[in-house]
């Protein structure tokens, strides 16, 4: 019996091909916009998720602004638990115009590197980019978008350290998955420092933040205290904490827009869900009759009932898996669009669920009101509904 | 087989509409014998389909006893009038009723989705149905693309392949022209006649009431005193309560 009732349901779910058609394009476009939504979301926190519990970012306690000596990284190296110190300057230059934003690094080569295990890159590239002063390794992305090759020189125009920049591509790297940043343009700090040295002496040797690794993740808050006790009641106290959380601070700053599409993510569902429930209002009033004449040949209320249901499922999921195959399209074009803002831009696991779980709840609360009528319905005032 | 088919005693049906009762049906009783083709007529608004309903179990009285084979019916609860329905209770509606996306076969097949047959039984059991009202050939084609006539013979098909202990019509001949009434008419008669089915039908139409081997008139939710015998002689139906 429940094979013939799923084979009324569906008959029932197409009935009215025009109805089920605009149903199911609502469905489609409810899910697409909200699997894009919580994609847009999850590309925020991307850094954050990305981040490892292996690493602690220490910076000024005042403000990223203010510089910290670069003398400091061998006294944090000597705090126990530490595994190895590196550092990084944001350096903020402008490739030929403006809008061409993308993430720049001076880090120290030889130590950052083996703290971002996730940026893949081959030695004989690792040897070249560390043996070359001006040498720059640049993320996969990065150099598909502005068609850089190894060997070419690229030319930033600084805006923070005022000038004009040349490097030359040493190294290509990829992300070892999907949650890698393959959008940073990373360089020598000593490049920068040596210039710096030369224009304004008293900004050399400093660094915006250092990367500390450390040995085991649970210890990480203790070693960040231990960190920031070193330098109390310095010209430049520090401030520690974990790379998550140095992250999640960049995001804290855009919370309220993060939570206005989380908001508009669910709002968009609730809409859908009120379409669908009128939609199949509509479908169970118009069968009444056909549900009284089921009840009057034997049929117990929970059978119409459920037949209520699969035919709201049926157009939920079908509406849902449609929604869900588009996203995936629909997030590599805005992705590629946006590479410059979501350096991270991917359909989740998590979004894929989520977009599942509302096409279930779409297709369970919009079956619920007519599926109780339905069973309660009186036959005698069903079958009348007839006439 | 002994006892009467349908046995009522002292049935009545009162409605509320808006607070106040409305009496539909009083102090009803009579019985309906094995074999037996009731007509029931009385102008509009009399309680001859309520009446229907009630002996078919898809209304409940709300006084008096409906035994139906020896089951009380008034006294079993939705769930259980429901599979009583499925086992005991053929229905002939005025508009058909069938399900407009399943074909002739399966909306006859659909009453034995009920029982404990499995499919290649329940496909014969609906091709046997539809061949005793004459649509073998339409098996396949969906109430849309059948007379009103045919539709009407599919919803017989479908109300005797259980083989119910009775075949409640309400109206059966209302929505058709006479050449087709006078068809399922026909097919009445040979349910009753062959199969001995017990039929009970309510009807406008005293054509279609005089194919039955009693007429009941109602009026104003009362059985009128009179018995009109037909054509064919009464063979059992007699007055109840005594």
């Amino acid at each position: 019996m429940v094979f013939f009732l799923l084979k009324m349901a569906f008959k029932n779910a197409v009935r009215h091909r025009l109805r089920a058609m605009l149903t199911l394009s609502g469905i489609v476009v409810a899910i697409l916009a909200f699997g894009l939504l919580r994609t847009v979301v999850g590309a925020w926190y991307a850094g954050a998720d990305a981040a490892s519990d292996k690493r602690l970012i220490t910076r000024s306690s005042i403000s990223l602004v203010f510089s910290l000596p670069i003398a400091y990284g061998e006294r944090i190296r000597q705090v126990p638990g530490v595994s190895s110190v590196s550092w990084a300057n944001w350096f903020g230059g402008v490739y030929i115009e403006e809008k061409n934003f993308f993430p720049q690094f001076a880090v120290d080569p030889v130590t950052y590197l083996p703290l971002y295990p996730e940026f893949v890159l081959d030695e004989a590239s690792q040897k070249a980019f560390i043996r070359d002063r001006r040498g720059a390794m640049v993320g996969r992305k990065l150099a598909q978008r502005f068609g850089w090759k190894v060997g070419d020189v690229v030319t930033l125009r600084g805006t923070i350290f005022p000038g004009s920049w040349s490097f030359v591509v040493r190294g290509i790297y990829k992300g070892r998955n999907q949650s890698t940043d393959e959008n940073q343009f990373l360089f020598h700090w000593d490049y920068l420092n040596e210039k710096i040295r030369t224009v304004a002496p008293r900004y050399a040797d400093r660094t915006g933040v250092f990367v500390v690794g450390i040995q085991d993740g649970s210890a990480a808050a203790e070693i960040s205290q231990q960190v920031d006790a070193l330098f109390k009641n310095s010209l430049a106290e520090t401030l520690t904490e974990t790379e998550k959380a140095f992250q999640l601070g960049f995001v804290a700053m855009t919370e309220v827009i993060v939570q206005a599409i989380e908001i508009v993510s669910f709002v968009v569902i609730l809409i859908i869900m009120a379409v669908m429930a009128n939609t199949m209002a509509m479908s169970a009033r118009e069968r009444t009759a056909e549900y009284a004449t089921l009840k009057a040949l034997g049929f117990q209320p929970m059978s119409v009932g459920s037949l209520i249901f699969a035919e709201s499922m049926v157009l939920g999921l079908a509406g849902g898996a449609m929604g869900i195959v588009l996203t995936y399209p629909a997030v590599r074009a805005i992705g590629g669009a946006l590479d410059n803002i979501f350096p991270i831009f991917n359909v989740a696991d998590k979004t894929v669920w989520m977009q599942l779980g509302a096409s279930l709840v779409i297709g369970l609360s919009a079956a619920c009101v007519p599926s109780i009528r339905a069973m309660r319905v009186r036959i005698v005032d069903g079958l009348r509904a007839i006439a | 087989m002994s006892g009467p088919a349908v046995s009522l005693r002292a049935v009545a049906k009162t409605y509320w509409r808006g607070g106040q009762p409305v009496p539909v049906l009083t102090d009803i009783s009579f019985d309906i014998q094995h074999g037996d083709f009731l007509a029931l007529m009385g102008p509009s608004g009399s309680g001859k389909s309520t009446l229907l309903n009630l002996i078919a179990g898809i209304d409940q009285p709300t006084g008096g006893e409906i035994r139906v084979d020896d089951v009380d019916i008034a006294r079993l609860s939705e769930s259980e009038l429901a599979d009583w329905r499925a086992r005991h209770v053929g229905f002939i509606f005025q508009f058909y009723n069938l399900m407009p996306v399943l074909t002739a076969l399966e909306n006859v097949e659909l009453p034995l989705m009920l029982t404990s047959l499995n499919r290649r039984q329940r496909r014969e059991h609906a091709q046997l149905a539809l061949e005793m009202v004459g649509l073998a050939e339409r098996v396949g084609h969906y109430p849309n693309e059948l007379s009103g006539g045919q539709q009407q013979r599919v919803a017989i098909a479908r109300a005797i392949v259980t083989d119910p202990t009775l075949i409640v019509a309400d109206e059966p001949t209302g929505d058709l022209d006479r050449k087709s009434a006078g068809e399922i008419l026909d097919l009445l008669d040979r349910l009753n006649g062959d199969l001995g089915k017990t039929i009970v039908m309510v009807t406008h139409d005293q054509r279609a009431a005089e194919r039955a081997h009693a007429i009941r008139h109602l009026e104003k939710g009362e059985l009128s005193a009179l018995e009109v015998a037909v054509s064919r002689p009464v063979t059992s139906e007699r007055e109840g309560g005594g």
